[in-house]
């Protein structure tokens, strides 16, 4: 607490953490209130502007905006957090091992993670879900093998400076086990750039998902996703401006949040880095 | 000589392992990729047919030989939906992408580093926190919706505009460039809020360095010593950073396409995607990442030209 206290001049740690908090609040009240149900159509009531009663207005079945966008935020947080755990998993399974064995064994992995940064990463991402199909689960599996690259050449460089250190060398004399040493003692030492490249995947993840919504090859109705809403309120963008800025900021808000989360990390963890 | 036959290995290994990987992923798909195709009412005749029609009956090595055998003599197969062969389908859509990619970076390249020279000249504390944010906001926004906001402000507002469809340079040079300009913004603008503070990071670390200081007490003008000096000192780490851009220009095609409606190779891929096409999504896939790939090398080369320090280590 007494680290976080002193960087409370930090405007990126503030703001992000204030924008995820609402988020995250947000999310946690949607699994048990929304304003109205996110279903009920009422064509009647198609296309209102926002009002009192139908803060963001309604789409074009007269479902509640406001109330989709709470929902929406369940969708965001899934599909973040899964492809983060897969990318952080297994980027630092690969990267962790590549980095500590090295040899071929280093040559062959990190040959192949190269490759896989070698696809822009949009086309990766519409690769994988041409072939899984598309859906939350199948998108934050692809997103989640997007996000491994990147995530075990960051856990690599860590692995390599430190095998070298003290510690590790007591600890191998000691016959503590290859695997202990790495996820035991190094990855501890090695985490706050793996901390940080977790938090830029998280926003990374969220604007691939809301691309993917929006082509209609990623989160599929009823489920509720901010990207899909982009792409049904196009239709409407003359006649019925409002629609788009609600899911538009949402995305804008919790990316930002999460990418100023992040550079708060990196400030804190090594300020040298500014 | 050495580092350009290194970087030429690199860039044939890069690009048979991308091949290797996008012929792997289709096979790991789950379910049969003809019955997909087919659909569940195809017969058993039909789905042998097309099978030997693709090649799917020989073993997996064979096919994936045939098919990189296809590559490299510029055959991609041919697409199922379309049935035409998909470099046909690719050069039709080819102009549209190249032209829209092209215009933002010309874009880019004409807003951003003016725009960082102009920055790294007034350095301070409030001005840093305004950049820092405005690059922040610039990686936040997707592009899609940045895309339906300037049909939503300019677009509908402008008659030079057109927001959907695309109007072929040889037809009318005006309306092309009606089309073009506002996705080019879209993918331009996230790009220029990103990208000028590595122009304002390069100019201000050599601004640092002994030999500015010399240049200067010599009583060179201010403008002298930023053009004529400062400026081509820094042009290594700007081009590192617009090689960069160049495949992030070429993926945020893909989506803006989408947005305006343009008929170009990003909105094909999607096509083809929608319609379980197998061979066009292979096809498309490899093409572009092949054009990004050798960008890439491209750029790795024109450095070791400029700076032949990096050709040393």
């Amino acid at each position: 607490m007494k680290t976080l206290m002193s960087h409370g001049k930090n405007i990126n740690l503030i703001v992000g953490l204030l924008i995820l908090s609402a988020f995250l609040l947000l999310m946690l009240l949607s699994f048990f209130y929304t304003p109205h149900d996110i279903n009920a159509m009422n064509v009647a009531n198609k296309l209102r502007g926002p009002s009192s009663e139908y803060w963001f207005g309604t789409d074009e079945f007269g479902r509640d905006i406001f109330s989709r966008i709470m929902k929406g935020t369940q969708t965001a947080f899934f599909v973040g957090a899964l492809t983060v755990s897969i990318g952080v998993v297994f980027g630092t399974l690969i990267g962790g091992i590549a980095g500590y064995v090295g040899g071929w064994v280093d040559e062959v992995f990190m040959r192949i993670m190269d490759s896989f940064m070698a696809f822009p990463g949009i086309i990766l991402a519409l690769m994988l879900v041409a072939v899984f199909g598309p859906g939350i689960v199948n998108t934050s599996i692809a997103l989640g093998l997007m996000a491994i690259p990147s995530i075990a050449r960051i856990a690599r460089s860590g692995f390599i400076q430190h095998k070298e250190f003290e510690y590790v060398m007591a600890a191998k004399l000691i016959g503590v086990k290859p695997f202990k040493i790495m996820f035991r003692h190094i990855l501890p030492n090695v985490s706050s750039p793996l901390i940080v490249a977790a938090s830029i995947s998280f926003a990374v993840a969220m604007l691939a998902e809301a691309a993917l919504s929006y082509l209609g090859l990623g989160v599929q109705p009823p489920d509720p996703s901010w990207g899909r809403m982009l792409k049904d309120s196009q239709a409407y963008l003359t006649s019925s401006p409002w629609y788009t800025y609600a899911p538009g900021i949402s995305i804008t808000l919790m990316v930002l949040g999460f990418y100023m989360l992040s550079n708060a990390i990196r400030d804190i963890m090594d300020p040298r880095s500014n | 000589m050495a580092y350009i036959i290194r970087r030429i290995i690199l860039f044939v290994v890069t690009m048979a392992t991308v091949s290797l990987i996008t012929f792997s992923v289709f096979q790991v798909m789950p379910g049969d990729p003809i019955r997909i195709m087919l659909g569940t009412e195809a017969d058993e005749t039909q789905v042998e047919t097309l099978k030997k029609q693709l090649g799917l009956d020989q073993p997996l090595h064979i096919q994936y030989m045939d098919w990189v055998k296809g590559l490299v003599t510029g055959d991609l197969g041919d697409s199922i939906r379309f049935s035409r062969p998909v470099t046909e389908l690719l050069a039709d859509r080819l102009p549209v992408t190249i032209s829209l990619a092209l215009i933002t970076l010309i874009i880019v390249v004409i807003v951003a580093i003016p725009l960082g020279i102009f920055v790294a000249k007034r350095q301070n504390k409030l001005s840093d926190v305004v950049f820092s944010s405005v690059t922040q906001l610039g990686m936040a926004v997707p592009s899609f919706w940045l895309g339906m906001l300037l049909i939503l402000y300019l677009g509908m507002n402008f008659s030079f505009f057109t927001i959907s469809g695309y109007v072929p340079w040889t037809q009318s040079v005006v309306g092309a460039l009606g089309a073009l300009l506002l996705p080019a913004l879209t993918i331009a603008i996230p790009q220029i809020a990103v990208k000028f503070r590595y122009v304002r990071n390069a100019i201000l670390e050599q601004l640092r360095l002994d030999y500015v200081r010399t240049i200067r007490s010599k009583g060179i003008t201010e403008k002298f010593v930023m053009y004529k000096h400062v400026l081509r000192n820094s042009m290594i780490p700007i081009l590192t950073v617009f090689g960069l851009i160049t495949a992030e220009v070429v993926a945020g095609t893909i989506i803006v396409e989408q947005v305006f409606s343009l008929p170009g190779i990003g909105q094909l891929l999607i096509t083809s995607i929608s319609y379980r096409d197998f061979p066009l999504v292979q096809g498309i896939v490899m093409y572009i990442t092949f054009v990004v790939v050798f960008i890439n090398f491209i750029v790795d080369i024109l450095y070791s030209v400029l700076d032949p320090r990096i050709r040393l280590n």
